[in-house]
C-alpha cells in the first residue's frame, strides 16, 4: 500500500470516536495507543456495508498489537502481554511523539 | 446402576417418577432470521437454481466439518517445515493440498513459539472457522468467554487448565475482519519420530483455539 501513510512498526492511536450503528473497532481499543504489526487485509467499509451500501473503495485493515497494560491500565498479568486487532484504517491516526 | 442408561440417579422401577418434558425445536421462538432462511431457501428451490439435495448435501458437509481438519493441517505442520510456511501463509492453499476444501473465508494460522503462547476471540459476535474446525463451542460464543479473555486472559486460561508462567507472553487475538484464525500449537516434547496420524490425536479443538496445549497422555 504505497499511498497509506500506514507501515509495519509504526506506532499509532485508534480515533476516539463513538459513531451511532455497526463499526468494527471494539470500543475498548478506542483512544489507545498500539503499534502496527501488518496488514491483515483489505475490505469493504463495513460501516456502510451493514446498511447495504458497498462500502467501496476498500479500506486497509492493520493489525495492532497493544500492550494489555494500555488497554486496561489495571492489567495483572505480566507487561509484555498483549493483544492483536485487525482496525481499519479509517480508524487509525499516527502517533508521533516515540517514546 | 439400577435404572435405564440414561439416567443418571438409581431409583426403584415403578415409582411415580417425572422428568420436565424436553421441548421440541419448535417450541421455541420462529425468529426473523430463521424466517429470512427458510424464505431465501424456499425461493431458490422454487426458481430452480438450487435442487432440495444440493441444499441438503451442503449442509451435510458443512455439519460434517470437524477440528480433526485442523489436527491434520497442524500435524503436517510439525513434520514438514515447507508445510508449515506455506500453512503461515495461507491456510486454504495449505489445506487444499490434503484434500481439505476449507471453504472461501481466508483462514490465518498464529504460531505458538517457544515463549509466547496465543489465543483467540471475536469479541463483536463469534468469528470461527466453521468450515475448517466445524461449529464452535458454545462458550467461543458467550459473552462471559468474549469479554473477559481480552480482559484477564491468564485467569480464563487458568479456569481451562491451562496456567502459563509469566515468562511466557500471552497474546489474545480479537478477531473484527474478513478473516478465521486458528491457532498453529507447539509440537509437545516426546513426541519425536511420531507418524502424522498419532500427532494430530493430540491436537484438539481447544488446541486450535487456544485455550488448551497438546500434552502427551501420561502412562
Amino acid at each position: 500500500m504505497s499511498t497509506s501513510p500506514f507501515r509495519p512498526g509504526q506506532r499509532v492511536r485508534v480515533k476516539a470516536l463513538f459513531p451511532p450503528g455497526h463499526c468494527r473497532t471494539p470500543h475498548y481499543t478506542r483512544g489507545k495507543c498500539g503499534r502496527i504489526l501488518d496488514l491483515l487485509d483489505i475490505e469493504p467499509d463495513p460501516q456502510e456495508r451493514a446498511y447495504g451500501r458497498p462500502g467501496l473503495p476498500p479500506i486497509p485493515v492493520w493489525r495492532v498489537v497493544f500492550a494489555q497494560r494500555e488497554l486496561w491500565p489495571d492489567y495483572r498479568g505480566p507487561a509484555h502481554d498483549e493483544l492483536v486487532v485487525g482496525i481499519f484504517e479509517s480508524w487509525l491516526e499516527p502517533v508521533e511523539d516515540d517514546p | 446402576m439400577n435404572g435405564p442408561l440414561d439416567h443418571d440417579h438409581d431409583h426403584e422401577h415403578g415409582e411415580p417418577h417425572r422428568h420436565p418434558p424436553r421441548p421440541d425445536l419448535e417450541d421455541g421462538p420462529y425468529t426473523w432470521h430463521m424466517a429470512l432462511t427458510d424464505a431465501v431457501a424456499d425461493l431458490l428451490l422454487a426458481k430452480g437454481l438450487i435442487t432440495a439435495d444440493e441444499l441438503r448435501r451442503t449442509v451435510e458437509e458443512i455439519d460434517a466439518k470437524s477440528p480433526a481438519l485442523g489436527a491434520r493441517l497442524v500435524a503436517r505442520a510439525w513434520v514438514d517445515p515447507a508445510f508449515k510456511a506455506r500453512l503461515l501463509a495461507d491456510v486454504n492453499a495449505a489445506a487444499a493440498e490434503l484434500g481439505i476444501d476449507a471453504g472461501g473465508i481466508p483462514i490465518r494460522a498464529i504460531e505458538c513459539g517457544p515463549g509466547e503462547h496465543h489465543v483467540i476471540v471475536c469479541t463483536l459476535c463469534s468469528c470461527y472457522p466453521r468450515l475448517l474446525l466445524g461449529p464452535p463451542p458454545d462458550w467461543y460464543k458467550a459473552r462471559a468467554y468474549r469479554s473477559r479473555v481480552v480482559r484477564e486472559p491468564r485467569a480464563v486460561l487458568a479456569e481451562f487448565g491451562l496456567e502459563l508462567p509469566a515468562d511466557v507472553r500471552v497474546v489474545v487475538h480479537d478477531s473484527t475482519a474478513e478473516l478465521r484464525f486458528m491457532v498453529l500449537p507447539r509440537r509437545p516434547e516426546g513426541t519425536e519420530g511420531w507418524d502424522e496420524e498419532r500427532l494430530a490425536s493430540l491436537v484438539t479443538r481447544d488446541c486450535l483455539i487456544g485455550v488448551a496445549v497438546p500434552r502427551v497422555p501420561e502412562g
